[in-house]
């Protein structure tokens, strides 16, 4: 195979010039070597659509590769060590102040070393980008169903990538020891105490001693430079090979098709688009870090487990797990007949947490499962055609930002002039009773497009020309939809909900009514597509 | 020096006292009160030897003017002889420094009943300040206005910072940004706030900030935290544009609507189909 790429230059081709002639003998000789030309080949020819939402997952990876050079460059310079120093650098309110080797170094990279402030904030800056991208990305790959049957694998990878980030994120956030790091670390060592039995024994075998010690540092450093990024370097792999293995998903449009990608290949103008690409996604990051202040350590000050700042957030991603702990309403705890306290206010926020993400990782079965749909899916689906789908979505998203509004709503009752009960309460409400309404109002949202869709579809679109007929009567006159566009609005996939069957035994199960009801629910209200003979009806 | 300019600044929008109908020409009033700072001066000077004492040394004269502008302007709320109504809380006691901390920031007299007195355009001049706050220390012994060097400026930066975070960075944030407390009320942001104000606000302890008495914050260190105002003030943050010292939200704020928007910008246009 190898032989064919450099055919001998032939007598009647152009005799080719010596930087082509090394060139070619260059390639050669490494595919004679590596095969490499196979893997060229294949993922030279390798086809991906054109949709701006289909590169939010590029982001996600260029603001990655941005975090690991940047990261490089403060591993050369950070030392997470607990060592109490006494500060002499340039920074004036600090002078003299004892604090440890983690937060001075810390310092000397912002003060001291050149191009350190940058960097860190470049780093920083990087880090809420690349959890941002993914959050959107996830959320494209969501509403438009891209996670359905070959796909549930990789949505399960880029959930544990998500939750990667958000680790790698706190462990960063933790590092430079300063007063906004330690009272973050003091909130999840009281959320690891209030797990019942092993609460205390994890809180002390994590720290190695009562809150704070002095091992966290340097523990959460190993975790941040080595482990959670190898992991995450494994797991972006992982994604990228089963992107490649089960192809790009695609809108449905002319000669679109469940079956074939339509889009440009990797070479030549797709690589160079992404290449190019990445380069804006690092200005763009650099420029941000250049002219806005990220996480000012200075102000915080070091970690001293007394005082905690006014408008101690955590970094955004965070912010929902946060308001989950802003938003329990108080005296939960209860303390058992043997003498053990049960810290509800915490456990619950805790326990919820969890199952929301459980929620999220697991949505692809729970959906294949109702719809007892085994076919594979090449085609994104448009929001709207899956009515219920879309508004379990919209119920998540609405839960999420209510948890994730909470986080700041010191912040929201000063700068709005509001109470900050008042703000609580209503994110209270929103936070139990807003996902229903937003669920209700999405789904009909949906259902009405869809009649709108199926309308347009078979009588045009109204053109605004008013036509008075002979007899006296004014009709507007509608315009049809060429076929091209139509297309878009009536390929979709109609499902119906599950009966409920006997099995082999001529039982029917519990499991299988709860699945029938499932479905119903999921697709009791539907718009049928238009079908062809409806088209053609409508023509005559 | 910052208080002078404020209070030439006030005077410029404050209704006017009838005594300044022009009769005179401004040059005679200044000339006059140069005489008359010369010569309470030069007394003072002769009549005492501790610089303690002069921040409590007041005229009868000054003390009945302030009665006066007491009278009209305070003493609906705070009864006409300061003993308090339901309105407002008795004076008696409160000193001049209260006085001047809240006339001097604008918030008495208070435009309405609310959850906190807002800070807002100041209503008096200086000398109309000091007379009032002269009636009110003469009601009974109370924090007085400290002494220059106590709101220099010219402390410990760093020692500053550390009693900052420790005493006040919970409700004022550390940056001075301030921050949110319960049922509407607010620390409010420190940026611009005149040093006296601040040794006023932890002297007196205003509304519901906690009083800090010279035992707990000495006014060596109460200088050093004005200190540390005064650096954060007037250098600003080395990393570029600060977003408002509020910590991560901000962040969280400005990276999702402008990194993120700016670049779903880039990829629509990376996607767009040529024309």
């Amino acid at each position: 195979m190898s032989t064919t790429t450099t055919p001998p230059a032939s007598a009647t081709e152009t005799a080719p010039g010596r930087g082509m002639r090394f060139t070619s003998w260059a390639a050669n000789y490494v595919d004679e070597r590596t095969s490499a030309s196979t893997a060229v080949k294949a993922l030279g020819r390798k086809i991906f659509p054109d949709h701006w939402s289909f590169m939010l997952g590029e982001v996600a990876l260029y603001s990655f590769i941005v975090i690991l050079l940047s990261g490089t460059f403060l591993t050369f310079f950070f030392d997470p060590s607990m060592t109490e120093v006494e500060y002499e650098g340039s920074y004036v309110p600090l002078q003299g102040i004892p604090m440890s080797v983690a937060y001075h170094s810390a310092l000397d990279i912002s003060f001291e070393i050149r191009g350190g402030l940058l960097m860190r904030q470049v780093h920083h800056w990087a880090a809420l980008l690349f959890v941002a991208a993914i959050g959107l990305h996830m959320l494209r790959v969501f509403f438009t169903g891209a996670f359905r049957k070959p796909r549930e694998f990789n949505w399960v990878i880029g959930f544990l990538l998500f939750v990667m980030a958000m680790a790698l994120g706190f462990t960063g956030y933790s590092l430079p020891d300063d007063l906004l790091s330690g009272n973050g670390l003091r909130i999840i060592d009281g959320m690891i105490k209030a797990v019942p039995v092993a609460g205390a024994w994890i809180s002390y075998l994590l720290f190695g001693d009562e809150f704070p010690g002095t091992d966290i540092i340097p523990r959460l450093y190993v975790l941040h430079i080595m482990l959670l990024p190898a992991i995450t370097i494994a797991l972006i792999g992982i994604h990228m090979v089963l992107l490649i293995v089960n192809k790009h998903t695609q809108f449905a449009a002319p000669g679109r098709t469940n079956d074939n990608v339509v889009g440009a290949p990797v070479l030549p103008a797709f690589a160079a688009k992404a290449g190019g690409f990445f380069f804006i996604v690092f200005g763009v990051i650099v420029l941000i870090a250049s002219f806005f202040t990220i996480n000012p350590i200075w102000n915080y000050g070091p970690y001293d487990p007394s005082p905690v700042s006014a408008g101690t957030q955590p970094d955004w991603y965070i912010g929902f797990a946060d308001g989950a702990l802003r938003l329990i309403p108080p005296n939960l705890d209860w303390v058992d007949p043997f003498g053990f306290t049960w810290p509800f206010g915490v456990l619950i926020p805790l326990v919820g947490l969890l199952v929301f993400l459980a929620a999220v990782a697991l949505y692809p079965f729970f959906e294949a499962w109702v719809t007892g749909d085994k076919r594979e899916h090449h085609i994104a689906e448009r929001p709207r055609n899956a009515p219920v789908r879309t508004a379990i979505g919209a119920a998540g998203v609405t839960f999420y930002a209510a948890l994730w509004a909470a986080a700041s709503s010191d912040l929201i009752a000063t700068h709005f002039r509001l109470s900050i009960e008042g703000v609580i309460h209503a994110l209270q409400f929103a936070t139990v009773v807003g996902p229903f309404i937003a669920f209700s109002i999405t789904k009909r949202v949906c259902l009405a497009l869809q009649r709108k869709d199926r309308e347009i579809a078979l009588h045009g679109f109204e053109s605004g020309r008013v036509v008075r007929l002979p007899g006296g009567e004014y009709i507007e006159v509608h315009e049809q939809l060429d076929d091209f566009e139509r297309w878009r609005l009536v390929s979709f996939d109609e499902y119906q909900p599950l009966m409920i069957r006997p099995n082999d035994d001529g039982k029917i199960t519990v499991s299988q009514r709860v699945r029938a009801g499932l479905s119903r629910w999921f697709f009791e209200d539907r718009i049928a597509p238009v079908t062809q003979n409806e088209l053609e009806a409508q023509k005559h | 020096m910052i208080r002078r300019i404020e209070t030439h600044d006030t005077m410029a929008h404050t209704p006017a006292p009838a005594r300044r109908a022009g009769r005179r020409s401004p040059l005679a009033t200044t000339a006059l009160l140069v005489v008359g700072l010369l010569a309470t001066g030069g007394a003072y000077a002769l009549a005492t030897t501790t610089a303690t004492a002069e921040t409590t040394a007041a005229s009868a004269e000054l003390i009945d003017e302030g009665g006066k502008l007491f009278a009209a302007n305070c003493a609906s709320c705070h009864g006409l002889d300061a003993e308090g109504t339901a309105a407002g809380p008795t004076l008696i006691g409160a000193g001049a420094l209260a006085v001047d901390f809240q006339v001097g920031t604008g918030r008495m007299p208070m435009a309405a009943s609310g959850p906190q007195a807002e800070k807002k355009p100041v209503q008096f001049t200086q000398e109309q300040i000091d007379a009032m706050a002269a009636w009110v220390a003469d009601l009974a012994p109370g924090p007085a206005v400290p002494a220059d060097r106590y709101i220099a400026g010219d402390g410990d930066a760093a020692n500053g910072a550390e009693l900052f975070r420790i005493n006040c960075a919970m409700c004022h944030n550390v940056a001075g940004a301030g921050g949110a407390l319960t049922e509407g009320k607010w620390a409010p942001g420190l940026a611009g706030v005149d040093p006296v104000h601040v040794y006023g606000a932890m002297v007196t302890g205003p509304q519901n900030m906690p009083v800090f008495s010279d035992l707990n914050l000495t006014p060596e260190e109460k200088n050093d935290i004005i200190t540390y105002l005064m650096y954060v003030e007037e250098n600003p943050s080395v990393g570029g544009w600060d977003l408002g010292s509020l910590g991560p939200v901000s962040e969280g704020l400005f990276i999702w609507i402008f990194g993120l928007g700016a670049l779903i910008g880039v990829t629509i246009w990376l996607t767009a189909k040529s024309n």
